[in-house]
């Protein structure tokens, strides 16, 4: 025990590892924020249909020579977040085949363009540790970890700003433009910010797995509380625990980032959902 | 005669450029309360959808009166999914009627919070304001959502179905918290399923469908007295008998 405390102690003090730990409390904030709202949607699985997008933009990116592969996969993403959340009127096909044939499709094309452009020798590792995050985390530059603390403040913010806005556009869309708010804005917002959550999220777990930031501990918080302010304010702490916990054993017990803090947050569900179970006896 | 808070002239409604409903006209003057009835798919919660502006009118005109605001009119809208495992209190769902005075200011004001009290004092609601609205019984949600709907709107109320999920006291009740408000000079537009209760308070009835009308209570149960069959729509409810409303030859 004395020893891993040791081993933390030392791995803590590298600059990496300080910067992974900034990066993966903040994108988790921002992912757990957004989560509630789309849970509450029942929007759930958009998360990781969005990351598909994300990884196949990724790859574009890569085979096109992009420098900075953020700057066009989250553009990209963010179109798709918008067309995806705002379908459900009037198209003519469904979300969820809609957002089924656009995963797999950007899925199947990411991976096509890494194997026809490989960005380098090793394709099957690189496509490993986009899907499962792996250690890229460990690897983040200080601007990367600006740019991840940037854009999640701004989410945090934007949440901190508007929720009661927020509530009225998930709880009742149809009241909220019956009283002259502008829902199609409002969503198109929410959009754009879950592009952008995803987009940076995938650097912390992966493709795969991102979405466990968003659903785990907005579903968890929702089990315990009563009103909508202390579900986001429970779902963003749950989130950044979970977050911690997991990098922190992942770097202990060296074992992959992603699905160490994906691990911790099945845990805070298990517990929550204990927890809302007592409540309510 | 007062000018009406909303008058609609020929007004046609309907989903996809296909007409549901066509020909109504109607006003609504303050303090008067009118029912609109019609078979169920009758076009009556489309009606409504349109005169908020949530739909574009197919044809015809939905016209309000040149002192009506955005925000004079409170909506009163069928319960939702969602709704059911929402994390919200009673107290966030009715102050989130005071929305459009909000604007773009973050937070709600102290007379916000009051006014939302307020509303949910007048339907009764008060004492259950800080439990889950998933976890209130049907009654006690429709209590909340009207109490939204009075932070929405001063003027005029649009409900739909407002006695859904209600028991007959409750309902009463209901009733009876509409006609206050009404002596008040608010204006109510309501559908229901209700008959005859929603309609015996009512000062006006609009029926869409085939033969359409729209007059006074009086005069509607004189033509309801005459319609072969019409009868009947005193003793069931248009629930079960989706004829009830049009049993027979439209005398118009």
């Amino acid at each position: 025990m004395t020893e891993s405390l040791e081993t933390l102690r030392q791995y803590l003090a590298f600059p990496f590892v300080q910067n992974a730990l900034a990066a993966g409390l903040l994108v988790a904030l921002a992912a757990a924020l957004l989560g509630v709202t789309l849970v509450l949607r029942r929007l759930s699985y958009i998360g990781d249909g969005l990351s598909h997008v994300a990884f196949g933009s990724m790859a574009v990116a890569g085979a096109l020579q992009f420098a900075d592969r953020l700057s066009l996969s989250l553009p990209v993403t963010a179109v798709c977040a918008v067309l995806l959340l705002r379908s459900g009127r009037g198209a003519k096909v469904r979300g969820d085949a809609a957002l089924a044939m656009l995963s797999v499709g950007a899925m199947a094309l990411g991976y096509l363009l890494m194997n026809v452009f490989p960005g380098s020798s090793n394709v099957s590792g690189d496509v490993c540790s986009t899907l499962f995050g792996s250690t890229s985390i460990l690897t983040l530059s200080t601007s990367d970890v600006w740019i991840c603390a940037a854009l999640s403040a701004g989410v945090a913010l934007f949440f901190a700003l508007f929720r009661n806005r927020i509530f009225e556009i998930v709880f009742d869309p149809d009241f909220a433009r019956a009283c002259g708010t502008r829902t199609a804005f409002w969503e198109t917002a929410l959009a754009v910010l879950s592009a952008v959550v995803v987009v940076v999220a995938m650097r912390l777990v992966g493709t795969l797995l991102v979405s466990a930031l968003l659903v785990f501990p907005a579903v968890g918080a929702m089990r315990v509380c009563r009103s909508f302010r202390s579900a986001l304010l429970l779902s963003a702490a749950t989130g950044m625990a979970c977050a911690l916990a997991g990098i922190l054993a992942s770097v202990v017990a060296g074992t992959p980032v992603g699905s160490t803090v994906v691990a911790a947050d099945v845990l805070a569900l298990l517990a929550l959902s204990l927890a809302g179970r007592l409540r309510h006896r | 005669m007062e000018e009406p808070l909303l008058a609609c002239t020929d007004l046609a409604v309907g989903y996809g450029g296909r007409a549901v409903a066509s020909g109504i006209g109607f006003s609504v003057r303050p303090g008067e309360c009118v029912c609109v009835v019609g078979e169920n798919g009758s076009g009556k919660s489309t009606l409504l959808r349109t005169v908020l502006g949530l739909q574009p009118a197919l044809a015809g005109a939905v016209r309000f009166g040149s002192s009506v605001r955005r925000g004079d009119i409170g909506y009163l809208t069928q319960q939702t999914p969602v709704q059911g495992d929402f994390p919200a209190t009673a107290r966030e769902v009715a102050r989130s009627g005071c929305q459009s005075m909000r604007g773009w200011r973050p937070f709600f004001r102290s007379r916000e919070r009051r006014a939302a009290d307020a509303a949910l004092d007048r339907f009764g609601a008060l004492p259950f304001a800080n439990e889950p609205f998933r976890e209130l019984s049907g009654g006690q949600r429709q209590r909340v959502l009207l109490a939204r709907a009075l932070c929405a709107g001063r003027r005029m109320l649009v409900l739909d179905e407002p006695v859904t999920g209600l028991d007959p006291d409750a309902a009463r009740e209901l009733y009876g918290a509409l006609a206050a408000l009404r002596r008040e000079g608010l204006a109510v537009l309501s559908v229901t399923h209700d008959l005859p209760a929603g309609v015996a308070d009512a000062t006006h009835v609009l029926e869409i469908g085939p033969c359409g009308f729209f007059g006074t209570k009086a005069e509607w149960d004189a033509h309801c007295r005459e319609r072969p069959g019409g009868v009947r729509h005193a003793v069931g409810s248009s629930l079960e008998d989706p004829h009830l409303l049009c049993a027979g030859d439209c005398l118009k």
